[in-house]
């Protein structure tokens, strides 16, 4: 096997370029070697300039997400070795505005998180003397699986409806909204399914898949959309037999 | 009080449709299409008429037809809304999509309610 692999990255500077353009680069190919190696290669050793989000190297914080080869993973736990002999092509995640080469602007999905109020919503808080809000197995399996977004979007990356209809609230926010819901100390689905059962929320999915695929967590972002669009279109049939509150 | 439109109403309708086809009409083509021709199991004819003839199967039958057209309705109106980006004409397709899915449930209750 060759020793050294191109990595083609795309750069943007949004001073001097009018489009993003792609550069190559030789890299060493290492077995135990991520995208995200060659990445810090490149800014070492090749060229100070190239930008691009990184920190834990271990899959937890979510910022390393890019395309690689069209796919939306975390480059820090995808391996250049099953992408040789190369070349290997590093996008910024699509679907989303870019700052700088393989920077883009999160803002959007930044400001959509909070609507489904992704936190425990309590009306009433039981007194401090009564101790901790317990929960058996049984509770705490109804939610953990959800519990595992770290927030990579590498979902909306994949989401073509988030590409074609950005007013989509998009499958994070809505999985993260299931991690509430179904948590028995969370008293805030009523106002969750307000924000959600909106046209741009929950109804915008059509069950592409691709949000599941792309999740490095196991998360399954469109079983969580499909099991709650079962809970709005029923709590929907409720207030029609219930007329108006 | 959520949201009242009539998307929850279509999903149901596409959620059902898609269950019963794809749990009734693999049954329903293996029985017809290839164990009965092939003669893997024999029918005595009379009793698949008697089957058949029964209001309870038609009324069976006909829901299964009329969910499984309006999960086509659905899902080929986002077909054409998202597939072919053709979403600016929703109205007119989604008129259509769920129109002929009317038109093809009540063509499928003359059939099986009036042709007794």
């Amino acid at each position: 096997m060759a020793d050294t692999m191109t990595m083609r990255v795309t750069r943007y500077e949004p001073d001097l370029d009018h489009e993003p353009r792609t550069q190559d680069f030789s890299i060493p190919l290492r077995d135990n070697w991520v995208v995200l190696d060659g990445l810090n290669y490149i800014k070492d050793q090749l060229d100070g300039t190239l930008s691009y989000r990184w920190s834990c190297r271990m899959g937890i914080c979510g910022s390393c997400g890019m395309m690689v080869d069209d796919e939306p993973v975390l480059t820090c736990a995808t391996f250049l070795v099953d992408y040789a002999p190369g070349p290997i092509r590093v996008e910024p995640l699509a679907n989303f505005p870019v700052v700088r080469d393989l920077v883009v602007d999160i803002s959007d999905f930044i400001e959509r998180l909070p609507r489904v109020s992704p936190w425990l919503v309590r009306h009433e808080d039981e007194p401090v003397d009564d101790g901790e809000y317990l929960q058996t197995p049984g509770e705490l399996a109804e939610y953990e699986q959800y519990s595992m977004c770290i927030n990579c979007m590498l979902c909306y990356s994949a989401c073509p409806v988030y590409g074609l209809d950005p007013g989509f609230i998009g499958p994070a926010a809505i999985a993260l909204a299931q991690r509430y819901n179904l948590d028995s100390r969370d008293q805030g689905a009523a106002d969750r399914l307000d924000v959600l059962i909106h046209p741009d929320g929950l109804w915008g999915c059509t069950f592409v898949g691709e949000c599941t695929t792309a999740c490095p967590k196991d998360v399954d972002p469109a079983g969580a959309i499909q099991r709650y669009k079962l809970t709005a279109a029923i709590e929907t049939l409720k207030s029609y037999v219930e007329g108006p509150s | 009080m959520p949201h009242r439109s009539a998307e929850p109403l279509a999903w149901l309708a596409f959620s059902a449709g898609g269950v019963l086809a794809a749990v009734f009409a693999p049954v329903v083509l293996f029985l017809a299409g290839l164990a009965l021709p092939l003669g893997w199991i024999s029918a005595d004819h009379a009793h698949l008429d008697d089957v058949l003839s029964h209001l309870l199967t038609r009324i069976v039958l006909l829901g299964i037809c009329v969910a499984a057209l309006f999960h086509f309705a659905h899902r080929f109106r986002y077909t054409l809304y998202d597939g072919l980006q053709l979403a600016r004409y929703g109205t007119v397709i989604t008129a259509g999509c769920y129109g002929l899915a009317m038109l093809g449930s009540a063509a499928a209750a003359a059939v099986l309610l009036l042709n007794r």
